[in-house]
């Protein structure tokens, strides 16, 4: 077998965080290799340097034998290296054509050939198994679509080597799916494949082999058929985790419902006459690809935007008129779904973002001016109880990792004792240590008696922690099913608009 | 190379940037003068005693920052929280003209500390009053208030220019194009005697001491913190963005309306269209040196006062035109940008 890509001895600091320490691994002409690693493991760093973005400390990177240039992302690309980003970097407003022409012709020819590009990607798509419209615009196009784009881009350019960035971060499952199929099929024309995921059972049903990272370092390479998923996560992760199941236990009287709740803006109908009942003691999941309405109805939920049409309903009174301000007197708490764009401000300090959304009750302010101590002292109670570390009260709130922004986030709610909470994509993002910590928490706050509504793309937490669960699809809610009778290949049928079935009741 | 932000600051960069700033520039600026062939060193002494190297030029100095404290700060406020007010100019001629007015008639009469107040009050009321027009606009529409505070700069000048020549013009002025004179018992005593220097500097080092109670220990100061930091973040804490803009674009604006009022009853005793050498533009300069802190404007305002009160005396020793004194404080805004990215920032290979 020849090696058509080998990364040398790579070494990368950032100060005093060693990124990439002493990585050597090499890729295989026609295999699907996979970058297994959790969240600042080291994967992308690892790519960028691939890929030319950084410029590592020590280390060689070599295709085909031949010593990449560092720092020169343009000779990757001309030594048969493409990459598809998680974030896709297609203009919306143009077409398919012109986002894969973009940066392929030389700037100084009066004009392009678009004739020859199209007879070209036709070809393409048809060798590689990616239908898709050269003319249509990429604001028309689905995710999936778009990310065919991407990957044609790639091919275009005569990519022989094909890097993909949590690709499926964005698909529903039956669309991941397609999407394994197809890589299957573009390595048996020659291509090889390195696939980054934090996801184990893709990285089971997609590749050839797995190399594991974990905290910079390379910790393990396995063949995918010689090991177990467990084995995978214990080597990602380090130690065994494991994330708290929720016990059984009745729920209580309904305290949040929705019923033919919907949302216009303009002609788009954001969300279509929805339903769904939230009890005390119990979790609801919300399923569902990201940008189906989810974000829509985290606004709804956190007072920022109104419903047009139908009730939303707190112990049976009207919630909607509430402003943010009002729900967190009600006992609502929110946990937003960016915590660094919405839930805390990065530039303020620990103790700031404590109190931001209580800084005018009279526990943290008197006379219009802020009680620091009492505000300070609150911080200080959140560190202790809910582990946040990292920081003191004083810390710029950015220099929290991201598991312990969020524990701020929920900390903050929590220690209200709210009656409701919205979690909101609580866990993405974060380690698995982290995700356990928050589970642990929602699931105590649920056996308190607080009524969650969770939204989550994570199938594996939905299934772990709700007592029913919801798909949401282009705005639309399921019928809920109970959570002992769901598996992850009902909820995937469901995210993908299938939810007709016998057992959905 | 890249660049990237730097975690925490440490407080001997942000001490030394602004220095070093002010150097570079002047460094940059000698470039001028040795083409006017003058020596940048005599030059610059020239200028060191023109604005405080005797009693008059300290005083006329402090004279000149006065005005220049209180646009500062109005920058300052609305720029912490993202408002950006490029209006100072036009409040601050708003103030000044209706403290004019109200001074002539209304409170001649009044016992003179309870005029002064009701006058203060008024040209702040009236340099608040200008920018509602442009904040509403911004909370109800979205228009920018860059776009409307500046060209309203414009209406408001030709708008005074009305008044002193038509209403509000002195009989007593000789055909000049000047208002009626405030009463003199409301004229704000002098803080050094035969000086022009009056307690109105007092009053402004007060006021940028009270912004900053404002801003580091009140709910309305974190508030209009958080709104300036992450908008998204701060609508979804709850705070209430619309309110607390425009409770800042009041501040603002009545600072800046001071600005005016405090000149009338402190140097001039009334107002023309040339009274204000662009005192709200400049301080947008003097907000920006001082990084927007309140202490940094006040230092900021006497620099930037030095710097033209000292042009002045070394125009006429050395015959370099004044005019350097411009060049200096716009060099002077770019170096100091450019020295808070190196604060900020740093630069990693």
């Amino acid at each position: 077998m020849t090696r058509v890509l080998e990364l040398d001895h790579i070494t990368k600091r950032f100060g005093r965080l060693i990124a990439n320490d002493d990585i050597s691994l090499h890729l295989n002409q026609g295999e699907i290799l996979s970058l297994l690693g959790e969240n600042g493991a080291g994967k992308t760093t690892l790519m960028n340097i691939l890929f030319g973005h950084y410029i590592a400390d020590t280390g060689d990177v070599r295709v085909n034998g031949q010593v990449l240039p560092p720092g020169q992302p343009r000779a990757a690309i001309n030594a048969g290296v493409g990459m598809v980003h998680q974030h896709f970097t297609l203009a919306g407003n143009l077409t398919v054509l012109d986002n894969i022409l973009i940066g392929s012709e030389r700037l100084y020819k009066l004009r392009s050939d678009r004739a020859g590009a199209m007879r070209k990607i036709a070809k393409l798509a048809a060798q590689f198994g990616l239908p898709v419209n050269p003319l249509a615009r990429i604001a028309d196009l689905s995710v999936g679509e778009r990310q065919r784009v991407e990957i044609l881009k790639a091919l275009y350019r005569q990519a022989r080597i094909l890097i993909l960035d949590e690709p499926t971060a964005v698909l529903a499952r039956p669309e991941a799916e397609r999407l394994f199929d197809t890589l299957r099929g573009m390595t048996a024309g020659g291509l090889s494949i390195i696939f980054i995921s934090h996801k184990l059972h893709e990285v089971m049903a997609a590749s050839d082999r797995v190399v594991v990272l974990r905290g910079g370092k390379l910790v393990a390479e396995r063949r995918t058929s010689e090991t177990q998923p467990a084995e995978l996560a214990e080597l990602m992760v380090g130690h065994r985790v494991s994330r708290p199941r929720r016990e059984n236990r009745i729920p209580g009287a309904p305290v949040v419902a929705a019923h033919g709740m919907g949302l216009k803006e303009g002609n788009e109908t954001r969300l279509d006459t929805i339903d769904f009942v939230v009890r005390e003691g119990e979790i609801l999941g919300i399923v569902g690809v990201s940008g189906n309405g989810q974000a829509t109805l985290g606004r709804i939920l956190s007072g920022l935007i109104r419903p047009t049409s139908g009730t939303l309903t707190l112990d049976g009174n009207d919630l909607t008129h509430l402003t943010p301000r009002q729900m967190i007197k009600a006992g609502l708490a929110r946990i937003p779904e960016d915590r660094q764009a919405e839930g805390a401000i990065g530039a303020l300090a620990l103790w700031e973002n404590a109190v931001l959304e209580r800084l005018q009750e009279p526990s943290f302010s008197r006379f219009g001016f802020v009680r620091r101590k009492a505000a300070i002292d609150f911080a200080k109670g959140l560190i202790a109880r809910f582990d946040i570390r990292g920081g003191t009260v004083d810390t710029r709130t950015s220099q929290l990792s991201g598991g312990n922004m969020q524990k701020l986030i929920l900390g903050r709610n929590l220690a209200q004792e709210p009656r409701f909470i919205l979690a909101n994509q609580p866990t993405r993002g974060l380690d698995e240590g982290a995700i356990a910590a928050v589970h642990t928490e929602l699931l105590a706050a649920r056996g308190k008696g607080a009524a969650i509504l969770l939204i989550t793309e994570d199938l594996d937490e939905a299934l772990g922690l709700s007592d029913r669960i919801q798909a949401i699809v282009k705005g639309r809610l399921s019928a809920p099913v109970l959570a002992e009778l769901a598996n992850p290949q009902t909820l995937g049928l469901m995210m993908a608009g299938v939810w007709d079935m016998p057992d959905a009741h | 190379m890249r660049i990237e932000r730097r975690q925490d600051v440490p407080w001997v960069i942000a001490a030394l940037a602004p220095i070093l700033a002010i150097l570079a520039s002047l460094c940059i600026c000698s470039g001028l003068i040795i083409m006017a062939k003058v020596n940048p060193l005599t030059a610059y002494t020239e200028m060191f005693y023109g604005a405080l190297g005797s009693r008059l030029a300290i005083t006329e100095t402090l004279t000149r920052a006065i005005p220049l404290i209180f646009t500062g700060l109005a920058a300052a406020v609305a720029f912490r929280a993202r408002l950006w007010n490029i209006g100072a100019e036009g409040q601050f001629y708003v103030g000044a003209l209706v403290t004019a007015w109200i001074g002539h008639g209304l409170v001649g009469e009044l016992p003179a500390p309870f005029g002064v107040i009701v006058l203060l009050l008024g040209g702040m009321l009236a340099g608040a009053l200008l920018l509602t027009g442009p904040a509403l606009l911004r909370l109800h529409f979205g228009v920018d208030e860059v776009v409307t505070t500046l060209l309203l700069n414009f209406i408001t000048i030709l708008f005074v220019g009305m008044m002193v020549e038509g209403p509000l013009k002195d009989p007593m002025g000789f055909g000049w194009p000047q208002s009626v004179p405030v009463a003199r018992n409301v004229m704000l005593p002098d803080l050094i005697a035969r000086s022009r220097l009056h307690i109105g500097l007092l009053l402004a080092i007060f006021a940028a001491g009270l912004v900053w109670v404002v801003q580091s220990r009140t709910v309305f100061g974190a508030e209009s913190r958080a709104i300036g930091l992450n908008p998204r973040a701060a609508m979804f804490a709850g705070i209430p963005l619309p309110q607390t803009l425009f409770l800042v674009a009041l501040l603002s604006g009545g600072l800046a309306g001071l600005a005016g009022a405090v000149e009338v009853i402190g140097v001039t005793g009334y107002v023309t269209t040339t009274m204000s050498p662009g005192f709200g533009y400049t301080g947008i300069v003097v907000a920006m040196l001082a990084a927007l802190h309140p202490a940094g404007v006040v230092a900021a305002a006497v620099f930037v006062a030095a710097i033209f009160v000292g042009a002045d005396a070394m125009s006429r020793a050395t015959g370099v035109p004044s005019f350097i004194a411009d060049v200096i404080m716009s060099v002077s805004l770019l170096t100091m940008l450019t020295a808070l990215l190196f604060a900020n920032y740093r630069i990693k290979r």
